[in-house]
């Protein structure tokens, strides 16, 4: 020790101001000491908006408005958590079709997302550009049918909501308009193709050289008896919590993180980070996957990676496309529109609460809904609210193979690292507390 | 949309107008639709050199900009020097979607108590840099153009590309989302359903999705130009026996602060406090640390 207290302390920075390919606004900063970190950090200064006091006052079917503008990549997502809490409380039974049109609807933002994130956000880190636009001048076929597929699923979105970001259909009761036959039928060619393309998304990726980093994560989804998760399932880990939905406060907390004026999710056990996404999904529920996502994640050789290497995340998204492009043909091809699009029903007072599987993870809504039917407070916890713990572990386990690169490659390294997370910025900011650390 | 856009057309590959687009507070899906032009992407960057875009490439450039995209509402005080300085470094100064255009839903604080806003959302709101007031740009600094909606239409938006690589005046409809139902031939909501709806009051450019869907327009794009908000207020009250304050809370909406529809929710009701704060009240109510 003596020896060591004599040397020069050596203290590298490695630091990103503004977060680029992700969605909103966040910053990374690593401190290393002597070879050893002593601080990790995943900053968050996306101005805040305040939904779950904008939501305050208003009806059901205007929450679910509202809440689509927290975030223009997931709309989807924020108005799936919200009708299914609603209906939960009120005892709505929608029809049957309608409960399959809404998986539809999740397999078009799975694909819009996963397909944006895996092209344009992610595979520029692997192959050495700046953005997807740069990665087109050289391989210009390729980002074409990225094209393509993502936009099949922005064309279901739309078809089933009016437009592809904020779509205006979805009602407590299922549907202010549902579509007909002939209207899905006009979408199978395009999918057919785009499952081509997302089958050979994974080849492509799986053949991506993926930076040495191996950890066991508590890993956290939905999980349901028949089908991948969507919009149904119990909330499942790893290491086994098994709840409904409903309960996540009776599991998870949400904490101030001393020093750091972030809000994190975390469970009450005291067991540390969690991850939610679809590294979680896959391993926890890839015996649900659609027989040809089964099969691709088998020949990609990553079903092991994908828990334990974070960058294999980009295989993890890649086979979900190849899932929800193939379950979309299949609800295409058994639809029968809904006899009752929108199904009567009656407010009561009380706590809806439930949760979805948004493309990033795990999205949990929860409203407490008065004598006359409106909010009086509301409760949202995106995923990268719940990931943002898991980021900066991880960026603690990243930092070995990282900062053996010189400055600059062992930066965009810990970026791409955190890009592997597709974190939302936007999303989580209404949620979380945020400050910049003045330099 | 006002603004005659000059040429920049018929220029060498190496002279592509250099285009920024910029955030301020917002969901990120106006400029998502930029990248959701999957048709007409390639192409658009062939025309057009993206020189900065964070959402979407490492390469970072401040300018100076010939076309920058404004997304989002002036929303904390860093806001205020930022927008200033983008504007000096830009030529044409576009402004997209409902929030960067009418200072979009988290306008709605502004009818409310900001420091309860912050206290009840976040454990230290001293911290929290946001001010009182949520605004669109135009508040602040000249705006040469500008793409309404939450979000914008994409089909606008490739018009108004189009016209910036040629230097005509972009077509964009000025009328009501109602001539819309009537092109199109969709059944009023209002009429046949008795749906209280929007659409006289709203600018077109959605391409009356709402009434399509079976739904009233909840003005999304914002008021058109001379709207009668409260005409029809007066109408959705009393023709649909509908109280005042659901009446105004069709209007606080998306593009809640744009007049009319802010006098008729400051008049209505339909927000928190149904009170708006004093438009010569300091807008720089922040939090501790800045």
């Amino acid at each position: 020790m003596s020896a060591a207290a004599k040397k020069p302390v050596e203290e590298r920075v490695y630091e990103v101001g503004e977060l680029t390919r992700v969605e909103g606004e966040g910053s990374l900063r690593l401190r290393v000491r002597d070879g050893e970190v002593v601080e990790a950090r995943f900053g968050i200064f996306e101005t805040p908006r305040y939904f779950e006091q904008l939501v305050v006052g208003r009806t059901p079917d205007e929450v679910i408005d509202i809440v689509a503008r927290i975030c223009g990549i997931c709309p989807v997502a924020y108005q799936m958590s919200a009708v299914h809490g609603f209906e939960d409380l009120f005892g709505v039974r929608v029809d049957p079709s309608t409960r399959a049109l809404r998986r539809l609807f999740y397999c078009g933002e799975w694909i819009e997302s996963h397909a944006l994130h895996v092209y344009f956000l992610h595979a520029p880190d692997f192959l050495g550009y700046e953005s997807g636009i740069a990665l087109a001048a050289d391989h210009g076929p390729l980002v074409e049918k990225a094209l393509r597929m993502k936009k099949a699923g922005n064309r279901l979105v739309a078809l089933l909501g009016g437009r592809p970001i904020h779509p205006v259909s979805v009602r407590v009761g299922g549907w202010s308009r549902a579509p007909r036959t002939a209207e899905l039928r006009e979408h199978r060619p395009a999918l057919v193709e785009a499952l081509e393309i997302a089958r050979e998304t994974v080849d492509i990726v799986a053949g991506f050289t993926m930076p040495a980093f191996a950890r066991e994560s508590r890993l956290v989804s939905l999980r349901h008896a028949a089908e991948y998760p969507y919009n149904d399932g119990r909330i499942v880990s790893s290491d086994g919590i098994d709840i409904s939905p409903a309960a996540w406060r009776d599991v998870f907390e949400e904490h101030h993180v001393e020093g750091s004026n972030a809000l994190h999710a975390r469970a009450v056990d005291g067991r540390g980070p969690y991850l939610v996404g679809p590294a979680a999904r896959i391993t926890l529920a890839a015996d649900q996957l659609h027989p040809l996502a089964r099969e691709a994640l088998a020949s990609s050789g990553f079903a092991e990676q994908i828990r334990t290497n974070v960058y294999a995340s980009i295989v993890a998204r890649a086979v979900e496309l190849v899932h929800a492009v193939a379950e979309a043909i299949d609800i295409i091809d058994a639809y029968r529109p809904p006899s009752e699009p929108l199904v009567h029903w009656q407010s009561r007072p009380g706590v809806a609460a439930w949760a979805t599987e948004a493309p990033r993870g795990l999205l949990f809504h929860r409203y407490e809904v008065d004598e006359a039917g409106r909010i009086r407070s509301a409760q949202i916890v995106p995923p990268t609210a719940q990931n943002q713990a898991a980021i900066e572990r991880d960026l603690v386990a990243a930092a070995p193979e990282a900062i053996a690169l010189p400055h600059e490659a062992a930066t965009r390294r810990l970026e791409q690292m955190i890009r592997s997370y597709d974190p939302c910025i936007s999303c989580a900011t209404h949620f979380l507390d945020l400050t910049i650390e003045e330099a | 949309m006002t603004a005659h856009v000059p040429a920049a057309a018929h220029a060498p590959a190496s002279a592509r107008p250099r285009v920024g687009v910029a955030k301020f507070a917002s969901c990120d899906g106006c400029q998502l639709t930029l990248l959701d032009l999957e048709d007409e992407l390639l192409s658009v960057v062939e025309h057009f050199e993206i020189i900065d875009f964070p959402e979407a490439t490492s390469a970072r450039s401040a300018g100076p900009y010939d076309v920058l995209f404004v997304e989002g509402s002036v929303s904390e005080p860093a806001h205020l020097e930022r927008i200033v300085e983008l504007r000096r470094r830009t030529r044409h100064l576009v402004t997209i979607g409902a929030c960067a255009t009418a200072g979009g839903i988290q306008a709605l604080r502004n009818w409310a108590d900001h420091d309860a806003f912050r206290a009840a959302v976040y454990a230290h709101p001293e911290f929290v840099h946001s001010l009182a007031r949520s605004t669109p740009i135009a508040e602040h600094v000249a705006v040469d153009a500008e793409l309404r909606g939450c979000p914008i239409d994409p089909g606008q938006l490739v018009e108004l590309l189009t016209a910036l690589t040629t230097g005509r005046r972009p077509q964009l409809r000025d009328e009501a989302v109602c001539m819309e139902c009537k092109r199109r031939g969709v059944v009023c909501v209002m009429v046949s359903k008795g749906m209280p709806c929007l659409g006289q009051v709203t600018q077109t450019g959605c391409g009356a999705i709402c009434p399509r869907f079976g739904r009233g327009c909840y003005g999304c794009f914002g008021p058109r130009e001379q709207a009668n908000a409260a005409g029809l207020a007066r109408h959705l009250q009393m023709a649909g026996d509908r109280p005042r304050e659901e009446v105004g809370r069709l209007f606080a909406g998306f593009t809640a602060y744009s007049e009319p529809f802010r006098s008729m929710v400051t008049e209505l009701g339909g927000t928190r406090t149904g009170r708006e704060a004093a438009p010569g009240e300091p807008a720089g109510t922040t939090g501790g640390k800045a």
